[in-house]
């Protein structure tokens, strides 16, 4: 689990920022049109959700 | 950063969480129904059918519809009358007085291919999901209330600020979406850091866009007392008119005057939206985000005249486009239901920090399960 070298503020934020982003795209693009703007908006929307389904499926039961 | 800045960070990220945790919590349960408060209405009231005509019917004038709603509320003069989005439908609002509050106020909902009434009622507050708005606004305690939930979700964000700050000396050794699920107390550490960090973004904006909304009524005074009363200065002292011009020109000539507009809704001479001497006709674009701008057009309502025709400031724009920011209306129901799994995401994260909190509390050995956690950072 802990991994034996330290990471850095890049690697541990990289993950976080493109969800930022994607999020903020997603939440600008439904505004601006219908169609292509509100599927792009719900990609972006989905990708934070995807992400903590993703992270709790693969939690781990070893210390 | 040094350990005394990260701990002084945890200090704030502690507080402000504590203090909000309560009312973020009631607002993030309540606030889960009222994502979906259109189609829960609808289930309860039941869907109205127009009546099937031919697609070219033409359309009666608003004067017509309007004198059909007068003539059901007898003694009631007009406030508004709005314009559904969907069909031709159009909604005027009657009240005994241009004061009366919104309880004491009647609709009436009128085809206008007809000019035949299809739906009236009240605005009396008594369903489950007034109750759970109400809650959700201003926990029954009007503006009061209203301004105290701003507040808390202003510490809702400097919590989830200092949140992410924190993130970082936590996650130095470990790889991102890590859940230990060995211990309670790892596994529920590891879902509160991850929610909080993934949801940034929309936990910011729907926070921050809550905080503008409760401003909503202070900013309309403001803006009332400042550029409507400047649009209107020259009518100043006048009582309202006894006879009122056609409101269908009215609406013709301010649509006229803002190209690409469609009227969103019309204030009567006398209300709060409009001078009493105008039909203040309120305009909007076609867009999701230009039909939050509202342009107001002054209609002289004693000779139909154009008096005048402004954009809104920008702290009355901000208000408008807070407003599908934070219910998350304005991309149909794939949204809407993301928005709800966002919002139980919050809700995950606002117990688990609780749980966290007390859970520390409990343990005999305070501290030392995040201090160890806790390594400076360079």
């Amino acid at each position: 689990m802990r991994l034996s070298r330290r990471l850095s503020l890049s690697e541990i934020f990289l993950v976080p920022l493109i969800l930022f982003i994607a999020t903020g795209v997603g939440l600008v693009t439904a505004l601006l049109g219908a169609g292509l703007w509100d599927i792009i908006s719900w990609v972006g929307l989905l990708a934070p959700v995807a992400v903590i389904v993703w992270a709790w499926n693969r939690r781990s039961h070893k210390h | 950063m040094t350990n005394g800045a990260i701990r002084a960070w945890y200090q704030v990220h502690k507080w402000t969480s504590l203090v909000c945790t309560v009312f973020l919590l009631m607002l993030c349960i309540t606030g889960l129904p009222l994502i979906f408060h259109e189609e829960i209405d609808h289930l309860l009231e039941g869907e109205q059918t127009l009546t099937a005509l031919p697609a070219d019917t033409p359309m009666r004038s608003l004067d017509e519809a309007l004198a059909t709603a007068l003539k059901a509320h007898p003694g009631e003069v007009p406030l508004f009358m709005s314009f559904d989005e969907d069909r031709p439908v159009v909604n005027v609002t009657t009240a005994l007085s241009v004061t009366s509050p919104v309880e004491a106020m009647n609709f009436t909902s009128l085809d206008l291919r007809t000019a035949e009434i299809v739906a009236q009622g009240n605005f009396a507050t008594d369903g489950v999901m007034d109750f759970i708005l109400q809650l959700h606004i201003d926990m029954f305690l009007g503006l009061k209330g209203e301004l105290f939930l701003g507040f808390m979700g202003l510490l809702f964000f400097t919590a989830l600020v200092s949140g992410v700050v924190v993130y970082a000396p936590f996650m130095r050794r470990l790889n991102f979406g890590t859940v230990r699920a060995a211990r309670p107390r790892l596994k529920w550490l590891d879902t509160h850091n991850l929610i909080g960090v993934v949801t940034l973004m929309w936990a910011v904006v729907v926070g921050l866009t809550g905080v503008i909304n409760t401003l909503a009524t202070p900013l309309t005074d403001y803006w009332r007392f400042t550029e409507l009363a400047d649009m209107i200065a020259p009518y100043e002292g006048q009582p309202v008119p006894t006879q009122m011009s056609s409101l269908n020109e009215a609406v013709l000539i301010a649509k006229a005057a803002a190209p690409g507009t469609r009227p969103q809704f019309v204030a009567f001479p006398g209300v709060r939206f409009s001078s009493n001497h105008h039909y203040a006709v309120w305009l909007k674009g076609a867009t999701p985000a230009t039909e939050q701008i509202l342009t107001p057009a002054l209609i002289d309502a004693t000779n139909g005249t154009l008096t005048d025709i402004r954009k809104m400031p920008w702290y009355m724009l901000a208000l408008r486009l807070s407003q599908p920011l934070h219910f998350g209306d304005y991309g149909g129901m794939p949204m809407k239901i993301l928005w709800a799994l966002l919002d139980i995401a919050t809700i995950i994260m606002l117990s688990t920090g609780v749980w966290l909190w007390l859970a520390k509390r409990k343990s005999s050995t305070p501290r030392i399960a995040v201090t160890a956690q806790v390594k400076p950072a360079e």
